[in-house]
């Protein structure tokens, strides 16, 4: 018990891979077998990271906790160094609840299942690294381990267009991490270390003279935006963004709720934990770059989202959307470093993230719901639908909800933190994003209507297409969630506190 | 008079004369055999000769005997044993070649030669060096046109015998100037000579051997004897009677012209000539589809190959080129014991009629594997550190052109010896029946060939023992 | 009298050749069964090298030294540093998982596996080799079987062209290293072709500078350095495919490793002379070879081309002259050596059944031969350097060593990332997942168990090393650091 207190966060990291070697030995044919395995499995690091925010001590400040630090890669000097701090802790809790709820969900999933489950436990591994490295090189490595499974998730179990969607994927991200990857071996080659800490002090040490051969200010602007490239792409920030809507679409249902709830966020994890920290000149003079980007993704997401026919493409528009308020928040902080201003934004940025993983989560799950039954996702086909599936149609309402911001669930606090914060420094970015949330609204509600409102679509009411209400097991997914949006939406200051506890020492 | 120094010098040849002799009355008395059992009866005294003069003829120092006709000294020794040796496979070839192993007198020709071979390595001056010569010729002039009713050996022997004649003419007439103008035909005595009659004795004298070991230009000979001759004796001429040819050269230009300017000019000259042979013999040898006219190229360049070493004109030049030529014995003998393996089968030399050779006799395609990758440079085949040795002298020489010519005809040999090796091995028969059509190997050419592919692995990995022995040889031209 | 595990390592294949060849042709099960257990015996060999070499002592272990010809100073002088000991491993196991891949073999087995054991010996010897004269000799011993394994047991539409192709180009490098190391022998004035002695023996910077490039370029040749890379390709798809698996797998790292051994350690002084040019050269590896690979249709050649850019990693590695570079490089080998050897293990066995290396003609591969798909794949994502792999354990500070001398070189460089990434996963995607061509249903049967342990064995080294990088990099370091004293000191 004592090796399990002392390691929690090694344990929370690499259980999913013990989990998926439990799963490679079972025979493939036992399909129900192998998904409880994994899904009671995956319970395991859920569990754990309950005990580890009981254990965390919220008034920590920007210290890391839990941290473990083991010799890796001795000849560049990089350690396996893994902690957490307010922020990362909540985007740890973020992904140990959502993968169990994303595997409760893939029970639907009939063709290769034990593959299926195996990549998820990989993928939840990456993620969980991601979130936990406090050397730099960990991170990268965890970063890119991440990619692989998504990749065959979308490819293998994903709709028509799988092929190009996931390559797509695949090759934007890869290629955005090269230049994260460049910059790194960069700073490894400066500091002759990996460790994150101290990478930070000493490049805020160096302000003039020369580096490479070349002067100093040029190398950290070139390195700056290759960083913000890298994470750009994953966030995504327009006009990286094209990747997303393919990929998201075409992926499975549980893989698009990962893919939005926490993928996402490990880009918007790296502004937040590198970017800023690194470069907090660079930042404050781009932060009116970043904001307008920010913004362009909050209207541009809005606008495409009500533009679109397929429902599930609508979803990832509004995620384009919703993250659009993570970097504007961001953005704001950056800008205004130090400040309490800088700090609500942050907050609300943090706060946004896991609201949205949250939301999208289980938006795109709503999406698989309906698309299990219809084998369609073509918002002109549905229409009426409430009085067939009435419990779908609350819970659907209800998330819908949470994602537009209504006061009272969780959107709404995280937006209103946001804007609070950037309103000084961004005014006329902020004022422009309020636009966009009003457009928010519209596709959300154009998205209930579509499917649940209007005149009844006779097509699903009768013969072998009527429609089956949600069942037991998808509420079971749901229900966490639309609990979660409830009560950080009335009483945030569970998660807020520590967050921002975090934030206050950090920014 | 006499004593046992002398007679020590001359044991081999004792030995080979009374060989002779004895093969000669066995023949009148076995009148009615075949010739194998003479051809045992030779291999078998070739044997004796080999072992009795290892342990006894060697020479404890260098020393001039019967009056200085006769130089008694490693180098001679060495090659004599070469000489013996090669002889002693070839008469195993030659037994059950037709018309040539049934006939007692061309064992009888062999060994005369040999005797020859045997004075010409250790002639101690020009005249004994003349006869040894023409001692060596004659009978070989006979072997190469033995089968007088096929038109290509007829034709062979006669070319063999005009080209011949000439040269040792002019050759003759090169010893003649010397004797002329310096009064002495003793080797060890010449020393002082004039430019023009250096000038002149260098060129005449280079013609003559040129001819012996197949030189460029003088080697317009090889490719029609070596294809008409039977193969055994072709085997034989490019091996023995070329070593016998090195050891003049290096006896003749060494002996009297140590140093100096014409010094210079005989190396000059004969790298030149060496370069060309590379190239020639190289070069052309990539058109033959007849695989004794390829060899035969192949061994024109193998002459200029190992007369990079002698060029070098230094101990280490020496030493490589003896050592070079042990290797290329055994590795050109068992190179053309198996073509005359093959054609006593099928009765072809060409190189296409080789196709899936490696399934009628895998044996058989492994020794030509062994030989001809020896004869490209490959180790660990005795031709690789041959090849090594004798570029190594040519680049302690300062002579860097030199090996760089030798290195890019190497790759260019690399070609076609492969090409063969791929007949042999990939391509197959008409009709893909090679079990129906084995190639047998009699006893005698079974043995050859095996001795030949140890001694030639030997040669090549453990280089030790060979090499000392070579180097001892060269400390005897210094 | 210790055991001299390093001569038997190196004459049990020449051994077990020789045995092999007295068998009889007919007998083909029991060859087979003489090829296999030499292997796992020089295999178990290799192993408990690379276990017991000590890294806290470091330097030259296992030394053997046996005087072969006094005076030229040529003695058998046999030894592993850091650098070499994994790559002895790396023969050993390509050498196990060959004959495995070749038991498919029916056309003259014997003298196929004399041939490639004969390849074995060469190629351990001039790992091992710490005279200059004997690195040659075993040098040259790796070269002429390769011609008769490619152009007789080879792809029949070119095998007759790409091994004589491969010989000559492979013989013209060593030919030309041979004189250079002839002028090393002689200018050294010491009389001994021991390279350890020949370390010290301070040959002139201008000497230096004229030699090195015929010596470093000489032995790149077989490491397949641009512009001379021509023959890999095609001797990579004519070969069978255990001899591709040894010409991919170890033989080119033998170009690379001795261009570090007689090049860089004993002309360093040229080394550094010529560096930004070795530099320029293994650049147009890395990206020229990444994008052709991208065009190519077939597999196989996808694969030689991808092995011309990852070699060019490696001698970009050695170019830099800088530890982290040069302990990439040497990683990358042993990496390299692992993946490729693995790939051309999965593409034969999918050849071997479909008849087709074209992959516009495969498909759906992955429901027949799962196996080979996963495996296949783990090599894919070691060969995009992707974390987690040994791959990115040795990429990563090869481009470290890079940014330390040119950076832009390292930006240009990591382009062929991205485009391995991607022909790597449209060729995965193309060959195994998708539909099946219907000329295929039912043709393709199941791999053996021995295929299987082939695959597992090489893809857990290179998952274990990609996940504890400790197994093998400090080890190499240790060689690195010696070839760094012989670099700063001169």
């Amino acid at each position: 018990m004592d090796f399990i207190y002392s390691h929690l966060l090694s344990v929370i990291l690499f259980f999913p891979v013990l989990a998926a070697m439990i799963l490679l030995f079972l025979p493939k044919d036992e399909v129900k077998l192998i998904r409880w395995t994994a899904l009671i499995t995956s319970l395991v690091p859920f569990v754990l990271t309950l005990v580890l925010w009981s254990r965390f001590d919220a008034n920590g400040g920007a210290a890391f906790q839990f941290e473990e630090n083991y010799v890796w890669y001795a000849a560049i000097n990089s350690n396996f160094h893994i902690g957490v701090d307010g922020i990362s802790l909540s985007m740890v809790l973020l992904t140990t609840l959502l993968t169990p709820l994303a595997i409760l969900a893939s029970f639907g999933i009939t063709d290769k299942v034990k593959a299926y489950m195996m990549l998820f436990l990989f993928l939840e591994m990456g993620m969980l690294g991601v979130f936990m490295a406090m050397d730099l090189l960990i991170f990268f490595v965890f970063w890119e381990i991440g990619l692989v499974p998504m990749y065959f998730l979308i490819n293998q179990w994903g709709s028509k267009n799988r092929d190009y969607a996931s390559l797509k994927f695949m090759i934007y991200t890869m290629g955005g991490s090269l230049g994260l990857l460049l910059a790194i071996q960069l700073l490894g080659v400066l500091f002759g270390t990996y460790e994150i800490s101290t990478i930070v002090a000493g490049w805020n040490d160096i302000t003039g003279g020369t580096l490479m051969g070349m002067e100093a200010a040029t190398v950290k602007t070139v390195a700056f935006w290759a960083f913000v490239v890298a994470f750009a792409i994953k966030v995504p920030v327009w006009p990286f963004h094209t990747w997303l809507p393919d990929a998201h679409t075409e992926a499975p249902t549980a893989g698009s709720m990962i893919l939005a709830g926490v993928l996402l966020k490990l880009g918007a994890y790296g502004f937040i934990r590198l970017v800023l920290p690194l470069y907090p000149a660079e930042s404050a003079h781009f932060a009116g770059w970043l904001a307008f980007l920010a913004v362009m993704a909050i209207v541009f997401g809005a606008f495409g989202a009500y533009g679109q026919d397929d429902f599930k493409r609508l979803v990832a528009y509004s995620s384009v959307n919703h993250m659009g308020f993570v970097l504007l928040g961001i953005a704001a902080a950056a800008k205004a470093y130090g400040t309490t201003n800088a700090h609500i934004a942050m907050n609300g940025a943090i706060l946004q993230m896991f609201n949205h993983g949250l939301s999208a989560a289980g938006m795109f799950f709503l999406v698989g719901v309906i698309y299990e039954r219809t084998h369609t996702r073509d918002l002109r086909r549905f229409g009426g639908l409430f009085p067939l599936i009435p419990v779908y149609g609350g819970i659907m309402i209800f998330t819908s909800m949470a994602s537009l911001g209504l006061p009272g669930l969780n959107g709404f606090v995280s937006e209103f933190l946001v804007v609070r914060g950037a309103w000084s420094q961004l005014s006329g970015f902020t004022a422009a994003g309020m636009i966009g949330l009003l457009f928010t609204g519209a596709y959300i509600l154009k998205g209930i209507k579509n499917v649940l409102h209007g005149p009844l679509n006779e097509e699903w009411a009768h013969g072998e297409h009527k429609l089956t209400d949600i069942n037991t097991r998808e509420i079971v997914v749901m229900v966490p969630l639309m609990a979660l949006m409830l009560s950080l939406g009335i009483a945030p200051a569970w998660l807020l506190g520590v967050i921002n506890n975090a934030v206050t020492a950090l920014f | 008079m006499f004593d046992s120094s002398m007679i020590m010098a001359i044991l081999p040849e004792l030995m080979l004369l009374i060989l002779a002799l004895l093969v000669l009355v066995m023949e009148l008395v076995w009148k009615n055999e075949n010739g194998r059992k003479l051809g045992w009866l030779t291999a078998g005294g070739l044997l004796l000769v080999l072992v009795v003069s290892a342990f006894l003829g060697k020479p404890a120092e260098a020393s001039d005997v019967f009056g200085g006709m006769i130089r008694y000294d490693s180098l001679g020794f060495i090659f004599k044993m070469l000489f013996v040796f090669g002889a002693m496979l070839t008469s195993l070839f030659m037994m059950d070649s037709e018309k040539l192993g049934q006939r007692g007198e061309s064992y009888i020709l062999l060994l005369v030669a040999t005797i020859g071979m045997s004075f010409m390595a250790t002639a101690g001056d020009l005249i004994m060096l003349y006869l040894a010569i023409e001692t060596t010729s004659i009978p070989m002039y006979i072997l190469a046109g033995f089968m007088r009713d096929d038109k290509k050996s007829t034709e062979a022997g006669l070319k063999y015998l005009l080209f011949g004649a000439m040269t040792s003419a002019i050759m003759l007439y090169g010893f003649s100037l010397i004797f002329g103008f310096t009064g002495s035909t003793s080797l060890t005595a010449i020393t002082s000579f004039s430019l023009p009659l250096a000038v002149g004795v260098i060129l005449l004298i280079a013609v003559g051997v040129g001819f012996k070991i197949s030189l460029a230009p003088f080697h317009f000979w090889a490719p029609d004897v070596y294809e008409g001759a039977p193969t055994p004796i072709s085997g034989f001429l490019s091996t023995a009677s070329k070593a016998a040819g090195f050891a003049v050269i290096m006896r003749l230009f060494i002996g009297l012209f140590p140093s100096g300017e014409y010094a210079q000019m005989w190396t000059l000259t004969l790298a030149i000539l060496a370069s060309l042979s590379m190239t020639i013999g190289n070069v052309v040898a990539l058109r033959q589809s007849n695989i004794k006219r390829m060899l035969a190229y192949s061994s024109i360049a193998h002459a200029g190959y190992a007369l990079v070493g002698a060029v070098s004109l230094s101990e280490l030049g020496v030493g490589s080129v003896t050592f070079y030529l042990i290797a290329y014995v055994m590795t050109n003998l068992a190179a053309f014991g198996i073509v005359a393996a093959f054609s006593r089968v099928t009765g072809s030399d060409e190189i296409s009629d080789y196709a899936g050779m490696s399934r009628r006799n895998p044996g058989l395609a492994l020794a030509m594997l062994v030989a001809f990758l020896s004869l490209t440079g490959m180790p660990p085949f005795g031709g690789f550190v041959a090849k090594v040795f004798v570029f190594a002298a040519a680049v302690e020489a300062g002579m860097i052109w030199l090996a760089i010519v030798g290195v890019l005809n190497s790759i260019v040999g690399v070609y076609y010896y492969l090409t063969v090796l791929k007949v042999v091995y990939l391509h197959r028969m008409e009709g893909e029946n090679e079990a129906e059509h084995p190639i047998p190997l009699t006893r005698p050419y079974a043995i050859a060939l095996t001795v030949l592919s140890v001694a030639i692995l030997l040669v090549g990995v453990i280089f030790g023992p060979w090499f000392n022995a070579a180097s001892s040889a060269a400390l005897n031209l210094f | 009298m210790t055991f001299p595990i390093l001569s038997v390592i190196i004459f049990t294949p020449l051994v077990a050749a020789l045995i092999i060849l007295m068998m009889p042709a007919e007998r083909k099960t029991e060859i087979r069964m003489a090829a296999l257990l030499s292997a796992i015996f020089a295999l178990a060999l290799s192993f408990w090298v690379y276990l017991s070499y000590d890294q806290a002592a470091a330097g030259y272990q296992f030394v053997e030294k046996y005087n072969w010809l006094p005076q030229f100073g040529i003695s058998l002088h046999l030894g592993v540093d850091g650098i070499s000991t994994p790559l002895v491993l790396l023969t050993g196991v390509v050498m196990f998982t060959g004959v495995i891949i070749s038991w498919g073999i029916d056309d003259r087995p014997r003298e196929f596996f004399a041939f490639l054991f004969i390849l074995a010996s060469g190629v351990f010897g001039v790992f091992v080799a710490l005279d200059l004269f004997m690195l040659f000799f075993f040098y040259e011993i790796a070269v002429f079987p390769m011609y008769l394994l490619i152009a007789i047991w080879g792809w029949v539409k070119t095998r007759e062209y790409a091994a004589m192709k491969l010989t000559l180009y492979l013989f013209i490098g060593s030919v030309i290293a041979l004189i250079g190391a002839l002028a090393m022998y002689f200018n050294s004035g010491m009389g001994t072709f021991d390279m350890l002695m020949l370390e010290t023996a301070n040959f002139s910077a201008r000497f230096q500078q004229i030699w090195f490039l015929p010596v470093f370029m000489g032995f790149a040749v077989l490491g397949g350095i641009f512009p001379f890379h021509n023959w890999s390709p095609d001797g990579h798809v004519a070969a069978p495919t255990a001899v591709s698996m040894f010409h991919a797998g170890v033989l080119m790292k033998l170009g690379a490793f001795a261009a570090l051994r007689v090049g860089i350690m004993l002309l360093p002084l040229g080394a550094k002379f010529w560096s930004p040019l070795i530099l320029a050269l293994a650049t147009v590896n890395v990206v020229y070879g990444a994008f052709i690979a991208m065009t190519q249709t077939d597999l196989k050649y996808m694969i030689g081309f991808s092995s011309v850019s990852h070699m060019g990693l490696v001698m970009l590695g050695f170019a830099t002259l800088t530890r982290d570079g040069m302990t990439g490089a040497s990683v990358q080998m042993f990496s390299h050596g692992a993946m490729t050897a693995l790939f051309f293990a999965a593409t034969g066995m999918v050849y071997d059944r479909a008849h087709t290396r074209q992959i516009p003609e495969l498909g759906g591969m992955a429901k027949a031969l799962p196996y080979v798909a996963v495996t296949f794949i783990i090599g894919g994502l070691v060969s995009m350097g992707m974390p987690g792999f040994s791959g990115f354990v040795a990429e990563f500070p090869i481009f470290m060593g890079v940014w330390q001398v040119k950076p832009w070189i390292a930006i240009l460089s990591a382009l062929s990332i991205v485009i391995t990434a991607a022909y790597i996963m449209l060729a995965i995607r193309r060959t195994f997942f998708g539909e099946m061509p219907a000329e295929f249903e039912g043709h393709i049967g199941p791999i053996s168990v021995m295929d299987k342990v082939a695959l597992t064995l090489l893809s857990a080294m290179m998952i274990t090393l990609g996940v504890f990088p400790g197994v093998m990099v400090p080890m190499v370091q240790t060689g690195i650091d010696n070839v760094l004293r012989i670099l700063g000191g001169a």
